[in-house]
């Protein structure tokens, strides 16, 4: 188990060094990085200025170890067109996507680990048909449309909600479910097949030749067996629904690292760009990481394999 | 392929279909210049017809006609997505091909690549790609299908590895096959399959990328039509003019679902065992 574990932790280092290695490369993409940092309207000198203050015009390999040590001291660089520190000015935002990111793990998982089990339980029901239906619909519908369609009907032909913003407990509401959406659709469609592959297992026969309620078995036994895939899954949606924030943030004006993302690169302030695209990559491979060391956790067959 | 079609498959293709011929034929169909202005008709409601012309849709914030902008913007939508998801599966079965047959540390180098790449958010990756290198169409297309390719790789590599230990391809080789004729001829029409199946869903996602990118302003650019574009427009409507999101998003979603759906009818043909799920 500790060899396994300390496997896993050796691949997510590799995979955060990998991440920090093709964003430095992407940011020097356009050839020059000091263009993507001043404000617009500079002239020739300042920006030669400010290239050799910041360090790009030394070569490429010297660049990427400063990059490298300044990151490792959690140093995220000096925002300049807020004239603030990058991190700070992130940090503040967090809370909002986290909130939103909450809002829309708890659409995802209340309606779709029941609707996985009742498409299981009942397979081949007109039930099952209609709830295949709203998964598909789920699968395939564009956040900023359904977010907009969300604001057409409840915030301007209803009123019941405000069409933008973060002023209260309600304006959250909208956004989770249109971000909420994708991810609650994958959700019914593991728990599905969890359910799926444990109710054919002999356990539940017997369960049922025991005398078993079809309710009780699936209650006391598939439920928990089916809950391990669905765990993991858990893990890794969430750093798709922080990805996801930037669209849905922006059709909602909700003041998360999304809309951050893209007022900055409007506003050319590519730092925090660069340093949003890090805080969410970073937090996908930790809950990529955590997922496993939960697998491992709960299923005693992978515990103790090694 | 053997057996009849289903009617829910005929549905989905005829729709495909008629995607295809609204982009391909928008000049011919539109009845109204997709870029032309006329500040006299800014925001007018789905029907409105004047006396050269008459307005199905309606149009938009700058007088121009929706239904005429939407049938291009079928034009971007296919367009982006067709050549990215080319780059995309040509880049990323080369690579698979090639761990797959070498094996040893090209594939451990070229598999820790793929698993680098997937773990940062494609959304982001794309955003940032595309706002660094200034957006565009022909950025676009690049971006997309040079950050989308690590999918095809791990299927054609998982599927070579399968494929290589078969007898028939030590059969070729002791028949005097060069490398390169045994991973074309030979291995690469047994792992297509699987590869096609990826390449569906991706299609699919690469429209919605495209509208999601022209959404935030870093796809198509303006005055150009893209169905994310018109959106974002219509979003700063969306108190007076509802027939600016509502149409453009109920195209875009017909079309993503038709190619979801065809995504998974040709999994259930290319692997029967997927189908009981």
């Amino acid at each position: 188990m500790i060899r396994h574990l300390a496997g896993r932790v050796g691949q997510a280092i590799v995979a955060t060094f990998g991440v920090l290695t093709i964003v430095f490369f992407i940011m020097r993409l356009s050839g020059d990085p000091t263009l993507l940092l001043v404000p617009e309207g500079a002239t020739a000198e300042q920006i030669a200025e400010l290239r050799h203050e910041l360090g790009f015009d030394r070569p490429l390999l010297v660049q990427y170890v400063a990059y490298l040590s300044d990151l490792a001291h959690l140093d995220l660089g000096e925002s300049l067109v807020q004239r603030a520190g990058v991190a700070g000015i992130v940090a503040e935002r967090i809370p909002y996507t986290v909130a939103l990111a909450t809002g829309a793990l708890l659409v995802a998982l209340g309606i779709g680990i029941p609707a996985g089990v009742a498409m299981a339980v009942w397979r081949g029901s007109v039930l099952e048909r209609a709830l295949a239906a709203f998964v598909l619909t789920g699968q395939s519908l564009p956040t900023f449309w359904s977010g907009i369609l969300l604001i057409l009907l409840f915030g301007v032909a209803l009123g019941w909600l405000p069409t933008s913003g973060a002023d209260s407990l309600q304006s959250l509401i909208m956004p989770s479910i249109a971000l909420g959406a994708l991810t609650m659709s994958t959700f019914a469609r593991m728990t599905r097949i969890a359910v799926l592959d444990e109710l054919s297992r002999a356990y539940v026969t017997a369960a049922r030749a025991r005398g078993l309620s079809m309710r009780a078995a699936v209650l006391r036994h598939v439920l928990r067996n089916a809950s391990i895939p669905v765990v993991t899954i858990a893990a890794l949606e969430v750093g798709n629904l922080l990805a996801g924030a930037v669209i849905v943030e922006t059709v909602f004006a909700w003041p998360g690292i999304g809309q951050l993302a893209i007022q900055s690169i409007a506003s050319r302030d590519f730092l925090v760009v660069q340093a949003i695209v890090l805080f969410v990559s970073t937090v996908y491979i930790g809950m990529n990481l955590l997922a496993d060391i939960a697998y491992a956790i709960i299923d005693p067959r992978i515990r103790l394999k090694r | 392929m053997s057996g009849r079609l289903s009617p829910g498959i005929i549905v989905i293709l005829t729709l495909l279909t008629a995607f295809v011929f609204a982009a391909a034929g928008a000049d011919l169909l539109a009845q109204n210049d997709p870029l032309r202005q006329s500040l006299l008709m800014r925001l007018r409601p789905p029907g409105t017809s004047t006396a050269t012309t008459s307005y199905l849709l309606g149009t938009d914030d700058l007088g121009r006609d929706l239904l005429a902008r939407i049938l291009y913007g079928a034009r971007a939508s296919l367009l982006v997505a067709t050549l990215s998801v080319s780059i995309s599966l040509l880049v990323g079965t080369i690579l698979g091909l090639l761990a797959g047959w070498l094996r040893g540390w090209t594939a451990i180098l070229v598999m820790r690549f793929v698993d680098t790449m997937l773990s940062i958010p494609a959304i982001l990756l794309a955003v940032l790609t595309v706002a660094v290198l200034g957006p565009g169409f022909l950025t676009l297309v690049l971006v997309l299908g040079l950050t989308r390719w690590p999918r095809y790789t791990r299927v054609a590599f998982a599927q070579t590895l399968q494929v290589v230990t078969l007898p028939y391809i030590r059969a070729a080789e002791m028949a005097g096959c060069g490398p390169m004729r045994i991973l074309l001829r030979h291995i690469l029409p047994n792992i297509a399959g699987p590869l096609m199946v990826v390449a569906t869903s991706e299609f699919g996602l690469m429209i919605l990328f495209e509208a999601g990118l022209s959404f935030l302003g870093l796809g198509v650019q303006p005055p150009y039509p893209s169905w994310g574009s018109i959106m974002a427009a219509g979003r700063q409507y969306v108190q007076r003019a509802w027939w600016l999101t509502v149409f453009p998003g109920a195209a875009l979603f017909v079309l993503v679902l038709c190619v979801n759906l065809l995504g998974d009818w040709l999994r259930d043909r290319v692997d029967p065992t997927s189908r009981s799920r």
